[in-house]
């Protein structure tokens, strides 16, 4: 296989192979991507960048590799959403309040990828505790979407909350990257930057490590830039993990292995009730697009009915502050994170720290939160909410009786400029519309870059398989793949 | 009869009766080696924060896996409260801000705890029985401990007891007097000793108990209740009730009406202060603990764990005074440890039952009280006990020298038998031998037999001279008879 | 159901977050709008619907009661803004 001139043009999966068959070393491309970082600054995709942890841990995969013991992943560089706790490397979550903490542990998942000979390139920038849909309420600013509309300059959101990985890929700044998904976090983003990104099943990767948002809706997850890479990334990720009472023991398949086997014979459903009012032309007509692919490979397109799609996102925004403000609870100012100064006894400390440390959204969603599980009115919002959990996850169920997967916009359109939403919430939070009912019924789901608007902006389209059937949905996204062949990509304006 | 039992608890007061109403919150520690959501240790008493994992720290991304073993144990105590096991629970998450609790909430059970209705019998002086219902056991965490006496502007925080597991055990209002409450709880500790869940150590907090109490003229419906939180000792609870119902019928007598609050006991001054803190009304937000799945427990399991208990202090008692014929007083007390039932049990294996309990109470629970040991650590076994009551049965030797014989064992140790055979102290039960010391005591004493023959009630008096010239050891029923012959003292009856 | 400034001011407090007197207003605004937009969940009929306890079909994992972890207050309490001796210290906290 020829080599590019540039080795960040590499997917994962090729970098991966060239390195087992030496024709390059993981010190020349991470050196590649660490130079391509610092080129790329005025991305703000990374909060931190461990060029040194970088250089040594390639040296120490080059080392194997030329013993031959190198592992699935050796010498691959990776950036990592700054939500996974790293040892002895600054972990922030985007949040002032853990501006200065240094994990004395590492997460499960990021460790799972060090064993399998993966190499950190750094942190990537997120809205804070991953709470936003454009990365705009990162304490470190926004990072930037890469892709411009045609013929403008202007800077625009790379999605949220993982938008510093998503721009990372995006750019060429690493193989691939970690994300999270509470609610979209990892697709919405993935979509607005033309990427893959993909939520595995909650359960499918440990949490324990990753800075909490909501515990019942967080998934860790792969974005990159082919379907294969995420098989192949995913493949390392997820664990079993006895610190994590909701892992689950369920086998791990050769996700790699089977994305080749196409659609033939597969019940694709269309879920009617994600057509909605006032979506861009353009986002339905990508969809009718993705369907009439799939049944050109063979798939039989049904159209099913959730019916409780609309509540999906309101009641999201009940659960997950609610779960948020409890979380949250614990960045107190006592035993890390920031610390008010003057603060005159106990309460004063909390506060101020808590004040201090947090910005706008994250004290807007602690309090919702706070309100909806207080005395008199738990019952009619959080156990309402997780009524209708109950009946999102029982129109999934029948949806699937009809269907083996389900093919859905990613987003209701393009990224959009920064500032544009940052002054209205419910029209950020609306961004998820079309991502959230997966993550309330604990099911995978993928964004696939399938086109560009006529702005010249990418859209993906969104595979939401069964619980624990990743390798469905990546079998049936590497299918999107393959028909969209979108191969476009941003003009590198941001170079210097 | 009820009634009157009822009426011998009320409280006069200036203007009439009162009843008091307790109910108790005891919080009891699992006796495990780690924790109940992390494997850090809890064990007490290390080096500040040396007990503490980053789950206990509650640093970002920890989370909680739940200890088999506390799980057992909250059942193995529900089924020694005669409980309904919920083979369905939930924990939730108690959210408060304070520095003991490192996550700002307590991982509790709120709607749906492991352990629901059981209940306890007390057994009171006078032969009295009091049941006292048990609402419910939850299994919750400890919190840190916070120390305030360092500095003047600072508090130290040290979280080793931070995610301990607790019981939580709630009782009804169902106790009437100081006398119940101190009863409850020695009795709810005694079944927890039994059941080995919790090692019952007030001293070091594995046990504290907060206490509702509210009075209210008999017959009505119960008063405002005020909550005395963490009272540490038996002898604290009857102290704080009994302080704490005065205190709330001077209030009511004087026109005042009772504000709910939660005080704490000063054991120095004896009384219960209000705890005026400058927290806003509590709001604790219970919701069900996202990291963790609902408990769900096999029955097959909680089968094998009933299977496993142990007999308890009730069933105990039963037997004891079923087998032994030992009257309800007596195997109250006896049961009321499992070792000094244990002792007991070897104690009265082969000798008379009734003997073997008043030997148990009245010499060695009187030696140890005397001394401030336990029956675990008494300095002489059960064996060497039955061997001394075996040798008084035998007429070997005398009530009195048996005591002694205890004396030289529990200060100096040996063998019984040898002991006696060493120092001669085998009963003299030669008649001759005995008639020799009767003719002496009598011949030497002539004014005396002269007021016994007027006066036969003091017989007694030439007895304990004629023990005193055998040295203790004459049998005192052959010395009794002799006596009685030679001084011409008719037989009684 | 609406929040005021009271409502916000007590709900600040239960999240110990220092909300300055002119945020407050503001505050009750956003907070209105959202809980105006969640207000559709009440068309939905949840008569006899269980409350989701856990999307997770598997039963609650236990450990064996091993102590493994601990023993490293250095590492506990490393991150601490002020510390003494392996204590978290505080201001004075007033029982």
């Amino acid at each position: 296989m020829p080599l590019p001139a540039n080795p960040a043009e590499l997917t994962l999966a090729d970098a991966r192979d060239a390195l087992r068959a030496r024709a390059i070393s993981s010190v020349e491309l991470t050196r590649t991507f660490l130079s391509a970082i610092e080129g790329a600054r005025g991305l703000n995709a990374f909060i931190t960048e461990t060029p040194e942890r970088a250089l040594a841990m390639a040296e120490d995969a080059d080392a194997r590799l030329a013993n031959g013991d190198g592992r699935p992943l050796e010498g691959v560089p990776l950036a990592i959403k700054d939500l996974f706790c790293t040892r002895g490397v600054r972990t922030t979550a985007g949040s002032r309040i853990l501006d200065n903490f240094v994990p004395p542990y590492e997460s499960t998942v990021t460790q799972n990828l060090w064993n399998a000979g993966a190499v950190m390139l750094g942190k990537t920038n997120l809205d804070e505790f991953a709470m936003g849909s454009s990365n705009e309420t990162s304490f470190y600013k926004s990072a930037i979407n890469p892709w411009r509309a045609k013929g403008s300059n202007q800077d625009l959101v790379p999605g949220g909350s993982s938008g510093g990985s998503a721009a990372a890929v995006s750019a060429h700044l690493c193989l691939a990257a970690t994300g999270t998904d509470t609610g979209g976090s990892i697709r919405q983003p993935a979509a607005v930057t033309g990427i893959v990104g993909l939520k595995p099943t909650y359960g499918r990767c440990s949490r324990w490590g990753i800075v909490a948002f909501a515990s019942s809706l967080d998934q860790a997850g792969p974005m990159t830039r082919t379907v294969r890479d995420a098989a192949i990334m995913l493949q390392q990720m997820a664990s079993v993990d006895a610190k994590d009472s909701t892992s689950v023991d369920v086998p791990v398949p050769d996700y790699e292995a089977g994305i080749d086997a196409g659609v033939k014979g597969l019940r694709i459903g269309i879920p009617k009730e994600y057509r909605i009012d006032g979506a861009p032309p353009e986002i339905n007509a990508l969809w009718a697009k993705g369907a009439e692919w799939l049944k050109a490979q063979g798939a039989e397109i049904v159209e099913v009915s959730l019916p409780h799609t609309k509540y999906a996102l309101p009641a999201y925004y009940i659960v997950a502050p609610a779960e948020a403000s409890s979380n949250l609870a614990r960045y107190d100012g006592v035993r890390y994170g920031h610390r008010a100064s003057n603060a005159s006894d106990i309460i004063d400390l909390y506060e101020k720290s808590r004040a201090e440390g947090f910005g706008a959204e994250v004290q807007r969603r602690v309090l919702i939160g706070t309100y909806v599980l207080s005395a008199g009115y738990y019952d009619a919002y959080y156990t309402r909410a997780q009524k209708i959990r109950t009946l999102i996850a029982q129109d999934f169920a029948r949806a699937f009786e009809q269907c083996d997967a389900l093919l859905t916009p990613a987003t209701p359109g393009p990224a959009f400029a920064i500032g544009e939403k940052s002054n209205d919430p419910v029209s950020m939070y609306l961004n998820d519309v079309f991502t959230v009912t997966v993550n309330l019924a604990g099911l995978p789901g993928i964004s696939v870059p399938a086109g560009l608007t006529a702005d010249g902006l990418p859209l993906g389209l969104q595979i939401i398989g069964k619980a624990f059937d990743e390798a469905t949905v990546l079998r049936t996204g590497h299918a999107i793949e393959q028909a969209a062949g979108f191969t476009a990509r941003p003009a590198m304006w941001w170079a210097s | 009869m009820a009634a009157s039992k009822a009426a011998s608890k009320y409280i006069e007061g200036s203007t009439g009766p009162w009843e008091i109403v307790i109910g108790m919150e005891v919080h009891a520690q699992v006796s495990s080696n780690a924790k109940l959501f992390s494997g850090a240790s809890a064990e007490f008493g290390a080096e500040p924060n040396a007990h503490v994992s980053f789950v206990d720290a509650a640093m970002p991304g920890m989370l909680p896996v739940i200890n088999r073993f506390c799980v057992e144990q909250a059942v193995r105590t529900g089924l020694g409260l005669k409980a309904k096991i919920n083979l369905e629970s939930v924990f939730d998450r108690k959210n408060y801000f304070y520095p003991d609790q490192p996550s700002g909430y307590q991982i509790s059970q709120y709607k749906y705890p492991v352990v629901g209705e059981g209940e306890v019998m007390l057994d009171l002086a006078g032969g009295e029985t009091v049941r006292v219902g048990i609402e419910r056991l939850h299994l919750e965490q400890d919190a840190g401990k916070s120390l305030h006496d360092q500095s003047a502007d600072y508090s130290f925080v040290d979280l080793n007891r931070a995610g301990v597991a607790l019981m939580e055990i709630v009782t009804r209002p169902d106790m009437r007097s100081a006398d119940e409450a101190a009863a409850f709880l020695r009795k709810l500790r005694a079944i927890v000793r039994y059941l080995g869940t919790c090692d019952g150590n007030m001293d070091e907090g594995s046990m504290r108990a907060d206490v509702n109490v509210s009075v209210r003229r008999p017959g009505e419906g119960l008063g405002t209740r005020c909550e005395i939180k963490n009272v540490n000792s038996m002898r604290f609870v009857s102290h704080a009730v009994e302080f704490e119902a005065r205190r709330q019928i001077d209030i009511l007598e004087a026109g005042g009406t009772i504000r709910q609050e939660t005080r704490q006991f000063d054991s120095r001054a004896g009384e219960t202060r209000s705890m005026r803190s400058k927290e806003d009304a509590h709001d604790y937000r219970y919701f069900p603990d996202p990291d963790l799945l609902p408990l769900v427990l096999d029955q097959a399991w909680v089968t094998e764990i009933e299977r496993s208990l142990p007999e308890l202090p009730d069933a105990k008692k039963d037997r004891f005074m079923r087998d032994y014929g030992l009257s309800p007083y007596d195997a109250g007390v006896i049961v009321a440890e499992r070792e000094l039932a244990d002792y007991f049990e070897a104690l009265a294996a082969d000798v008379e039952p009734k003997a073997a309990a008043n030997w148990l109470n009245n010499e060695v629970l009187g030696r140890l009280n005397r001394d401030g040991r336990t029956i675990a650590d008494s300095p002489v076994d059960a064996g060497a006990n039955n061997r001394i009551l075996k040798m008084m049965a035998a007429g070997t030797i005398s009530g009195k020298i048996a005591k002694d014989v205890l004396d030289i064992i529990w200060s100096d140790g040996g063998d019984p038998e040898e002991i006696v055979k060493a120092r001669g102290l085998t009963q003299v039960t030669d008649t001759s031998a005995i008639e020799k010391a009767v003719e002496a005591v009598i011949a030497a004493n002539p004014a005396k037999v002269e007021e016994v023959k007027a006066k036969p009630k003091l017989a007694g008096w030439f007895v304990g001279q004629v023990m005193k010239a055998t040295g203790g050891k004459a049998n005192p029923q052959a010395v009794n008879a002799i006596l009685k012959t030679r001084l011409g003292i008719p037989e009684e009856g | 159901m609406s929040v005021d400034k009271d409502t916000v001011r007590r709900i600040a407090k239960l999240a110990r977050i220092a909300l300055e007197e002119e945020r407050v207003e503001p505050m009750v605004q956003e907070l209105n709008g959202i809980l105006a937009w969640v207000e559709q969940l009440e068309e939905v009929d949840v008569e006899g619907v269980a409350p989701l306890t856990s999307v997770v079909a598997q039963k609650l994992k236990m450990r064996d009661d091993v102590v493994t972890d601990g023993g490293d207050a250095d590492a506990v309490t490393a991150n601490a803004p002020l510390g003494e001796d392996h204590f978290f210290v505080v201001p004075k906290v007033v029982e």
